[in-house]
């Protein structure tokens, strides 16, 4: 008896110690991973407060006390003034990102609502059309929209940027699953005695009960058209800095010759992607989760 | 007395709310995405630069999918003979041979480029996908005991987050082919490098002007950047999958990697087709990392190895002469070459179990046909 009990009780242990060393093993693994995840953004930062001798002297991850010396470059001297405005890149980006991210919540729940509530004859046409649109890679409709636009002379505007947000395939897929499993169709009855009318209740009662689907695909619309370069660049071709947005500032540092100072173009890059990782951090939460709920698609 | 009034909102037809709802959507989708799609496919089968206007037929396709063989008979007149022809004529025989030349030169952009977005896209995608899914089955694991998961989780994730324009110019400042290099400072430090402080591009690692090596980078970024969104579209598909499975699988005494092969796999494969064709679409559109590797001012700096289709496009529609004819035409077969990896993987993956089925079901009824004539047509 007592021999059965002390083979089980090895069996166990061994099989305990097997799962702890497999978890430390992978434990270890994970830290090695974050580690390569962060270490590039590390490095952007330490060398943004490194001046550029510091730089060429060699690689270390100990930051240095040049920070202000490289801002105060990067705001004084000219070529760089010229090139690289990251208060006025942010300011576009942020006038077409939020305008656009408006157009293609709002927009998306209007439509995923009007095919969920509503019985028309082209209801299941629509909808497969949709899913079908959504197949569609942007890359390859993007030649015939620039010369679409420059034709209705409306390139080097904010429209072709901001206005097409508004048909938003996959947006209005992912809204349409949530309406189905979370919307019942009697709260829309109900509102109906009640004397609402049919935009009052999209406005006040369903919208609101769709708020986490808003929520993780504002979130996604954001950053999608914070960090978008294709388009703006297809579309903004004339060089104006005063309508470039911050990727496009990026691009300049990139390709300028004069950026010789790499304290001052760490410097750059580093404000380009702070707001950015400062947003990240602060709704992390939400968009991992975010992440996996868009991916449990059918 | 409510139902009444229910019976009243129940005859009131909603349907044109339905088509007011849904219309923005129709109009800007046609207006902003339809007709450029339309659009492009006109492009492609119009001229370039002054002869935009010009209808040239498959021309384009032509030009950039096939070597064109210059003319003999043209190359006779242009090379040995041209002492003998008048001012004109030479001139527009010496147009000719310079139009044949830049249509074979498309042919060779574009086979670079198109062979450079498989690279790329093979080169990040397989090392993202078994990451990816490696990591999504320990991260779902109740058995194994991780502290932090949430945590890995998140910074995994939050390389895809950053823009990708500085991601590009941050790993070019890292990979700069001088003594600022960091890269090439850390392979200095083992050795790799030996003069650093020389100028001579030629004694550094080419990072950024090479072959491989950039490509190499390029692909560690794409991977770098997508694999915690893989990550967690997987993992989500996993906790899908009922657990109950996985707890009569250990009770069963299967291994981890049986659990895999015979559970895990079979069951995540719609998301896997999922992951599969956006990953398939994005990769055919990488765009921004590939443009903005490289260091210089102009669009000839680009580094030809890394040159992608989408890089392509864009320069047709930047370049001094537009060329909106080859990028249309470029845009065409990146859609009709999307469009057939996406219906090839659903083919692959499509579920033999439910067609089946319903090839059976069509037999019984064939049957049933059949057996209804024999009785005399009779049937209902």
């Amino acid at each position: 008896m007592s021999d059965m009990k002390s083979v089980y009780g090895q069996g166990k242990d061994n099989y305990m110690f097997k799962i702890r060393l497999k978890s430390t093993i992978l434990f270890i693994w994970f830290i090695i991973l974050t580690i390569i995840c962060l270490l590039p953004i590390y490095a952007l930062l330490i060398n943004a407060t490194r001046s550029n001798n510091e730089i060429s002297s060699g690689f270390t991850l100990i930051p240095s006390n040049y920070f202000t010396k490289n801002f105060k470059n990067m705001i004084t001297i000219d070529y760089v003034k010229d090139a690289f405005k990251p208060l006025i890149g942010y300011r576009n980006s942020a006038i077409i990102t939020c305008s656009a991210t408006i157009l293609t919540v709002f927009f998306s729940a209007l439509t995923s609502y009007g095919i969920h509530v509503y019985d028309f004859k082209l209801k299941e046409i629509s909808y497969t059309f949709i899913l079908l649109i959504m197949m569609v890679p942007t890359q390859v409709t993007s030649a015939g929209f620039v010369e679409f636009m420059i034709r209705l002379k409306l390139h080097n505007t904010y429209v072709p940027l901001i206005l097409p947000a508004i048909a938003a395939p996959a947006v209005i897929f992912f809204m349409r699953s949530y309406l189905k499993s979370s919307f019942p169709l009697d709260i829309v009855e109900a509102a109906r005695i009640d004397g609402s009318g049919e935009f009052r209740t999209f406005l006040t009662i369903a919208i609101p009960m769709m708020k986490p689907a808003v929520a993780v695909q504002a979130i996604f619309a954001f950053v999608a058209n914070w960090n978008n370069f294709y388009t703006p660049s297809m579309i903004l071709m004339d060089g104006d800095k005063q309508k470039q947005t911050l990727p496009m500032m990026v691009q300049a540092v990139q390709a300028s010759d004069k950026f010789t100072d790499f304290g001052i173009v760490y410097t750059c890059i580093a404000l380009s992607i702070i707001p950015i990782v400062i947003a990240y951090v602060l709704l992390s939460k939400w968009i991992v989760g975010g992440v996996a709920l868009g991916g449990v698609k059918e | 007395m409510a139902s009444a009034a229910q019976r009243r909102i129940k005859s009131i037809s909603y349907a044109k709310y339905g088509y007011i709802f849904i219309l923005p959507f129709f109009l800007v989708y046609f207006f902003f995405q339809f007709y450029p799609l339309i659009n492009t496919f006109v492009l492609s089968f119009k001229g370039n630069d002054s002869e935009g206007d010009k209808f040239v037929g498959l021309d384009n396709y032509k030009a950039i999918l096939f070597e064109t063989e210059v003319d003999d008979e043209i190359l006779l007149r242009t090379s040995p003979k041209l002492e003998g022809v008048s001012g004109e004529e030479k001139k527009a025989l010496i147009k000719a041979e310079q139009d044949k030349q830049a249509i074979q030169s498309q042919h060779e952009f574009f086979k670079k480029s198109f062979g450079n977005t498989l690279i790329l896209w093979f080169g990040n995608f397989i090392p993202q996908i078994i990451l990816s899914l490696s990591l999504a089955v320990w991260f779902t694991d109740a058995m194994l005991k991780i502290p932090g998961k949430g945590f890995f989780k998140i910074v995994m994730y939050m390389p895809n987050i950053i823009t990708a324009a500085s991601v590009a110019v941050l790993f070019l400042s890292l990979c700069s082919e001088t003594k600022y290099g960091a890269f090439n400072q850390i392979l200095h430090s083992f050795g790799v490098v030996e003069d650093i402080e020389s100028n001579n591009s030629k004694d550094f690692v080419r990072f950024v002007s090479g072959t491989w090596e950039p490509r190499f980078v390029i692909m560690f970024i794409q991977t770098w950047m997508w694999f915690g969104n893989t990550m967690i579209m997987l993992m989500s598909g996993i906790m899908g999958i009922n657990p109950s499975l996985f707890e009569a699988a250990s009770i069963d005494g299967a291994s981890s990697g049986q659990v895999f092969r015979k559970i895990t796999l079979p069951l995540l494969s719609p998301i896997m087709v999922y992951t599969l064709v956006t990953s398939m679409i994005g990769g055919l559109q990488m765009f921004d990392i590939p443009f903005l590797f490289h260091k210089g001012t102009g669009i000839s700096s680009i580094n030809p190895n890394v040159r992608t289709v989408a890089v392509f496009i864009y320069e047709r529609f930047h370049a001094e002469h537009k060329m909106y004819g080859y990028s249309g035409a470029a845009s065409v077969c990146l859609f009709i070459v999307t469009l057939c990896l996406g219906s090839v993987t659903f083919y692959l993956n499509r579920d033999k179990d439910a067609i089946a089925k319903k090839k059976q079901r069509k037999k019984l009824a064939q049957q049933a046909k059949i057996k209804n004539k024999q009785f005399g047509g009779l049937g209902i």
